[in-house]
């Protein structure tokens, strides 16, 4: 059983070997000549402002999470299609009932707004500014 | 399923490392072949005749020149990154792809090691690449490579689920995980007496679950019109913005591999793989690995002929295809396939 993985450890050693080797090359026959423009971080030619790691949007926090669920019970279908062939009905239904407890989350979070990504105006009548953000 | 290759050589350690090396050589020079397609393709599609001059016919060495040329560039890291994540993103990427396909079957009588999970095994590795794309876009301390990366995190991961749904309605199908077994049942004529055996012609819902999978696979390969990691006109390069030389080379050899391990995937679970579209006429283990190279190739052709035809879709649009319309479509899929076998 197990021996089936060598080649899979064997093939990820090799492609390790063989990046290794392209970088080791390039590193023995490429110039290394750095300056301070060469290794700043390329902002379309202005200097760069601050940092990079800054906060970011959370719909992609909420995509993530999403993904996490849905993946998770992606899995539990592996062993039900597999054996679907010998199981018939009885595990038919029982996987429909799953399903449609799935379903119902997608819908809810849907109707919850986590993909509607649209952009749309911010309405502060106070400022009277028309500044943008994403719900 | 070893035997035609154990017939030449001795069994022992040296098939085992035989079998792991072929889908690496495979790979390498099908990525220079399809560096060198995806141009003359652009090139003709936009009425230009593409790459002519290097190695006399046709251009057909210029990706081998690139290469070169790569190899001889400064190795770049920005004095603001974060060193060892940014040289190790690469290697991640490159071995995570690469190993995949150390489960896919390239003829009848090969395939790089028979695991049980097959398939699963290919989902699992693959995700690793949203991994080093992550790694890649934070380590590099740029603003476009964050964004880059962060979008191609939510792609990949969003997508993975209509894909993984639409290969889990063909497992309902075979009730086997191994790509080889899935293959063997497809071979033959017996459908309609003419029609091969494949398992696209097993019921309509199969077409369905393959434009499904199609659309899913062109976005997990990041291919246009889903190529947002790599915007050229909004990201700059997107993830890969500070990569140069040949780390970015080790990159697009990713991309390149990725798309043609989805295509093999594709031809394996819906077009019979190394069968032969004529039954038992040009079978056989070499014509075999011809046949699956040239189904993969026509998937990877129809690609690149796309990324040619569409406009890149908006990065909100991207998540609505794929949450309100893939994934309940490829649910509705998989419960249609089922019913179809218990009724058939």
């Amino acid at each position: 059983m197990l021996e089936q993985y060598i080649p899979v450890l064997l093939l990820v050693a090799l492609a390790v070997v063989t990046a290794m080797a392209f970088i080791v090359l390039s590193r023995l026959l490429g110039p290394q000549r750095p300056a301070s423009n060469k290794l700043g971080a390329y902002e379309s030619g202005m200097d760069p402002v601050g940092q990079a790691r800054d906060r970011y949007s959370v719909s992609f926090y909420i995509i993530a999470m999403e993904f996490i669920v849905f993946d998770l019970e992606v899995i539990f279908i592996y062993p039900f299609a597999v054996r679907f062939q010998e199981f018939g009905a009885g595990t038919f239904w029982a996987m429909m009932l799953f399903i449609f407890i799935l379903f119902l989350g997608l819908v809810y979070t849907l109707k919850k707004g986590s993909f509607d990504w649209t952009a749309v105006p911010l309405q502060d009548e106070q400022s009277q500014e028309s500044s943008y953000k994403i719900s | 399923m070893q035997q035609f290759l154990e017939s030449f050589l001795p069994a022992g350690p040296l098939v085992v490392f035989v079998f792991s090396i072929i889908p690496l050589m495979i790979i390498l020079v099908y990525a220079l072949f399809a560096i060198w397609l995806e141009r003359k393709v652009a090139g003709h599609i936009q009425d230009r005749l593409g790459p002519m001059h290097t190695g006399g016919w046709h251009g057909w060495s210029q990706t081998i020149a690139d290469l070169v040329k790569m190899i001889q560039k400064e190795d770049i890291v920005p004095a603001k990154a974060d060193r060892f994540l940014f040289k190790m993103a690469p290697f991640i990427a490159f071995a995570a792809s690469y190993a995949a396909f150390v489960a896919i079957p390239f003829s009848s009588g090969y395939i790089g090691s028979m695991i049980d999970v097959g398939i699963f095994y290919i989902v699992a590795i693959t995700s690793l690449l949203s991994v080093s794309i992550i790694m890649a876009g934070w380590a590099s301390n740029n603003k476009w490579s964050l964004l880059g990366a962060m979008r191609t995190a939510a792609q990949t991961v969003s997508y993975e689920v209509p894909t993984v749904v639409t290969i889990l309605s063909v497992i309902i199908v075979t009730g086997t995980l191994n790509l080889m077994e899935v293959t063997e049942m497809q071979t033959g004529n017996a459908f309609l007496g003419f029609l091969p055996n494949w398992l696209i012609f097993h019921s309509p819902f199969m077409v369905i679950a393959f434009v499904l999978f199609f659309i899913a696979s062109l976005a997990e390969a990041h291919r246009v019109p889903f190529d947002l990691p790599e915007s050229e006109s909004e990201l700059v390069g997107g993830y890969q913005t500070e990569y140069s030389g040949m780390r970015w080379g080790l990159f697009m050899l990713t991309e390149y591999a990725d798309m043609l391990l989805l295509s093999l995937v594709g031809a394996t679970l819906f077009f019979g793989g190394w069968n032969s579209p004529f039954g038992s006429f040009m079978d056989g283990p070499v014509w075999g690995a011809f046949w699956m190279l040239l189904k993969g190739m026509i998937l990877v052709f129809v690609m690149m002929w796309l990324r040619w035809t569409l406009p890149r879709l908006r990065v909100d649009q991207l998540m609505n295809v794929c949450w309100k319309y893939l994934i309940p479509l490829s649910f509705v899929n998989l419960v249609l396939i089922a019913l179809w076998e218990m009724i058939f």
